[in-house]
């Protein structure tokens, strides 16, 4: 059974993919994506993988698309036909590093194997002991926020570059040389009442949402990364029915902007409590007496910080795009 | 060697190259972008799979339960999505700014452009 | 007590960026910037006197032991690049007051210090790791604040150069995912010295081949070794002229340490089936990109695009010194490693107080620059004496030390066109001294702008360095025959 689904849905991958190697049309592709987000997402449920399907298909059909959306209500959907083909050598570069590829996985462990070398050398310490030593029984979140705690600061660190990024790209001046841009045909005006009715009593709902899967990540799929981009969704949202002005009214930007730094703040100086008190970087130890408890805090608060921070670079960027829109789509 | 062992990262392979076909061969940036998408996501996609433990479950401990999947994989890819989208943001608040000084986004349009 | 010091030159940059978002006032972030690479760099050359007196240094981050943790793994060849990275940005970055004032749009001054701040961070994140998967991340870190610093530059072109760079860029590090991916499919570990143990066992397999190759291609697309080097003279020609010293001083370097390490600490390139084919695949591109990089660089009509493409060819040397593969040739690569990015610093820092004088860096508009100028243009000619390999000047140094190499490993071909090319180095060069120094000034078009004195400064500075290096080689000789030798010798902890 396992098998067939997986079967059928590695075919629908490629189907999608395929697909938008032959499509012409920005929409068109958009959707194409977001399908193929939340068909990856599928696949890692059968993978057992419920953390990063949730993940994926928050990014991959959520986040993404709507990026990719609002770039193209400023650009406009249409892409020339055979604007700058070099299909033969895309080809032939595509199937050398495929070849490669190919070359690399004969001599790889079978699919599936309980005895690949992945899973016998450093991932059972994980399984075997990480109950005992963070007390939290959801495996991927303790070792995203104990043992690869490092790594994850760096994620974190990531999504404020990028939120740094995009301001410093966007904020406002004109390169020499500017032509000026033919608008685009999208109308703001429309009022979506029914739309705005409907949400304004869902925006409460997604935000009470954010904060479950922010705290429940112990337990089950969720933790600070997801919450944040829930949390995000609901502001996002709001954005999107009733305008830009009037979300930047209740929450204004220079506050979200301080806040992307907030939460990185959070992450680092609890590293660095523990190196005042002569531990490593990160190590939560000394955050209580009992080494369990230590843990179960140290990751719930840097969960937080990546929450904050993730949920204010997704707001700070979705600002970012959407004023574009507004000074270059009308 | 049995074809359905390897079955999977075969399809992977297909999935990403199709994904660095599209980032090489076509010229609108924001399609570029979307291939670079794919191709990072089919890459999530293989690991995922060496991660996986044929008759294992998830990996949130159970008394009941006596065979994971790897979770070491799923903690890495984790991160990976985030760099992903943050790359997949950077990349498009460029070609909004490439819009606004050039007035396209195709790249043969702006390469003419540059030239002059 | 347990000593901090190997992870304080990545953490004060990485915690010292968001700090540093809060200061609104550009001249605030600068001088709160300037401090945060200064307290790096200290630590950086502490951790190095450290290595010295007691060999590695081992941190587990986060309290948990490799390979169950992520691991700061300090030897001699981590220690020294990081004392170069961060001696570098931080230069860089004390100059760069007037000039960013000069090239960048004013509402973004804050955020560029901190973009600037965070690229460091990653650079010298990817230098101290021991671990595989967290190099990838602090990679992405960089490359992400590079992207932007780059989209900073005055022309609509940087935005091409940093989107054209983002794409290459992002397949590079996918690659590198991949060859990490693989890697942990067939051993279990992230961990280099972890990997580097596992390895060996596995024999000839494939998928290990496979990793490798990806790898390096992923690195050699950062390095902008030949012919993967399609991003860089964009890139360095439209960026900001701080920012293309920052990376011409600093991120090729990085990327030619993570080439090494990776060939060299966790592959044992020299013992595999595979070195004579790749041995000879690094000297030939090395060579091409040498000659191919200086002939284009001659024929440029625009100084920073011309040492774009020295850039490139400079870069040609450092992988013909990891082809030859001794302890001999990595040294000389090493010692390479240090001085260009000292020659690179002085050179696009002069660069930087060109524009900011008479707005451009085209020859046309740089005639006569050496009476307008005269101190940052002997600076530029010190350097540039160094790029060509003048005895007196630490490039000299390096070419020694590279033709040695090559001699002793009895590449007689080799040293000479090493040598060879050089010549052509001298040939651009020259073209430069005769626009500077024996060609009139277009008339009127001199701007009011203040001369900068920390530019100065800092521009001299890197053109004494490269004079000092020149006599005093003590430092990067000895520390790079230390490093040579571990990346060859004991293989065991």
């Amino acid at each position: 059974m396992e098998l067939a689904v997986n079967i059928v849905l590695l075919s629908l991958l490629v189907t999608t993919a395929a697909a938008l190697v032959l499509v012409r049309g920005l929409l068109a592709s958009i959707m194409l994506t977001s399908i193929y987000g939340l068909l990856s997402a599928s696949f890692f449920v059968i993978m057992d993988a419920v953390d990063v399907a949730f993940t994926e298909a928050a990014v991959g059909a959520g986040v993404s698309p709507l990026l990719l959306l609002l770039s193209v209500a400023v650009i406009g959907r249409h892409e020339a036909r055979n604007a700058g083909a070099r299909p033969l050598f895309a080809v032939l570069l595509v199937g050398i590093t495929g070849a490669l590829l190919i070359v690399g996985t004969l001599d790889m462990p079978a699919f599936g194997r309980a005895d690949a070398p992945a899973h016998l050398h450093v991932a059972p310490r994980y399984l075997l002991l990480s109950g005992e030593e963070t007390g939290i029984p959801n495996v991927v979140t303790s070792v995203l926020a104990s043992y690869r705690a490092y790594d994850t600061l760096g994620e974190v660190i990531v999504i404020f570059t990028a939120g740094v990024a995009v301001i410093l790209i966007l904020a406002s001046g004109t390169h020499r040389g500017s032509a000026r841009p033919h608008s685009a045909p999208v109308d703001t005006k429309d009022p979506h009442t029914i739309l705005q009715v409907v949400s304004k009593t869902m925006i409460p709902f997604m935000l009470l949402f954010a904060f479950y899967v922010q705290f429940h990540g112990d337990y089950g799929p969720g933790g600070g990364f997801q919450a944040g981009v829930i949390f995000a969704s609901g502001i996002i949202l709001y954005g999107l029915l009733y305008g830009l002005p009037a979300i930047c009214r209740v929450i204004r930007p220079p506050v979200v902007e301080l806040c992307s730094a907030l939460g990185v703040l959070v992450y680092g100086v609890t590293g660095i409590l523990s190196m005042l008190q002569g531990r490593p970087f990160l190590d939560y130890s000394v955050l209580a007496d009992d080494p369990i408890r230590a843990q179960q805090i140290g990751i719930m608060v840097i969960e937080l910080g990546v929450g904050i921070t993730v949920a204010s670079v997704l707001i700070v960027i979705y600002y970012a795009f959407a004023n574009q829109f507004e000074t270059n789509g009308n | 060697m049995d074809i359905l062992s390897h079955f999977n990262y075969w399809v992977v392979v297909v999935l990403m190259m199709l994904g660095f076909f599209i980032v090489i061969a076509r010229g609108n940036l924001i399609k570029k972008l979307i291939g670079l998408n794919i191709f990072q996501t089919s890459v999530f996609i293989f690991y995922i799979s060496t991660g996986k433990v044929i008759g294992g479950s998830a990996p949130v401990l159970s008394s009941d339960i006596q065979l994971y999947s790897n979770p070491l994989p799923h903690v890495l890819i984790l991160t990976a999505i985030v760099v992903g989208i943050a790359t997949t943001s950077v990349g498009l608040a460029l070609v909004l700014r490439i819009y606004r000084a050039y007035g396209s986004i195709e790249q043969d349009e702006i390469l003419e452009q540059s030239r002059q | 007590m347990i000593s901090h010091l190997a992870v304080l030159p990545v953490l004060l940059p990485l915690v010292g960026a968001p700090a540093c978002v809060v200061l609104r006032r550009p001249g605030a972030a600068w001088a709160f910037a300037c401090g945060v690479a200064f307290l790096a760099f200290v630590a950086a050359s502490h951790l190095l006197v450290q290595t010295r007196e007691l060999g590695v240094i081992s941190y587990a981050l986060g309290g948990w032991a490799a390979p169950w943790g992520i691991e700061y793994r300090i030897d001699l060849l981590n220690a020294l690049v990081l004392v170069l990275v961060s001696a570098m940005g931080m230069t860089v970055l004390l100059a760069s007051r007037a000039s960013v004032r000069g090239e960048v749009d004013p509402s973004r001054h804050s955020l560029f210090y901190v973009a600037y701040l965070l690229c460091l961070a990653g650079l010298l994140g990817i230098v101290a790791t021991g671990d595989a998967f967290n190099l990838f991340v602090f990679l992405e870190i960089s490359s992400l604040a590079t992207y932007a610093l780059v989209a900073c530059g005055r022309d609509r072109r940087a935005l091409i150069a940093a989107f054209n760079y983002l794409i290459m860029g992002t397949i590079g590090a996918t690659f590198i995912l991949i060859g990490i991916g693989f890697l942990y499919m067939t051993t279990g570990t992230l961990n280099m010295l972890d990997l580097a143990v596992r390895l060996p066992q596995l024999g000839e397999s494939q998928t290990v081949f496979a990793a490798y190759a990806f790898i390096v291609v992923g690195v050699c697309l950062k390095l902008a070794l030949f012919p993967l080097h399609l991003w860089l003279p964009g890139t360095y020609t439209q960026a900001p002229s701080i920012v293309t010293a920052f990376l011409a001083a600093t991120a090729t370097k990085v990327a030619l340490y993570v080439l090494v390490r990776f060939s060299f600490s966790v592959f044992h390139l020299e013992t595999s089936r595979l070195a004579l084919s790749l041995e000879a695949i690094f000297i030939t591109l090395g060579v091409v990109a040498a000659f191919a990089g200086s002939l284009v660089a001659i024929y440029a009509t625009d100084l920073k695009r011309g040492l774009a493409w020295s850039s490139i060819a400079q870069v040609g040397y450092m992988a013909i010194s990891v082809g030859i593969g001794t302890a001999a040739g990595l040294q000389a690569g090493l010692i390479h490693l240090f001085n260009h990015a000292l020659m690179k610093g002085a050179l696009f820092l002069a660069v930087a107080a060109y524009v900011l004088r008479v707005g451009g860096t085209t020859f046309r508009e740089l005639r006569g620059i050496g009476q307008r100028m005269p101190l940052t243009t002997a600076a530029f000619v010190v350097g540039g004496l160094s790029l060509i390999g003048i005895p007196g000047t630490a490039g000299f140094i390096s070419k020694w030390y590279l033709v040695m190499a090559a001699m002793e490993s009895e590449r007689w071909l080799l040293a000479f066109l090493v040598v060879a090319s050089s010549l052509l180095t001298a040939v651009y060069i020259w073209r430069f001294i005769e626009v500077a120094y024996l060609e009139k000034p277009e008339s009127g078009k001199a701007s009011p702008q203040k001369p900068a004195g920390m530019l100065l400064t800092c521009t001299l500075l890197l053109a004494l360095a490269n004079l000092y290096f020149g006599f005093d080689t003590r430092l990067p000789v000895s520390t790079s025959a230390g490093a040579a030798a571990n990346l060859l010798g004991a293989r065991t902890p």
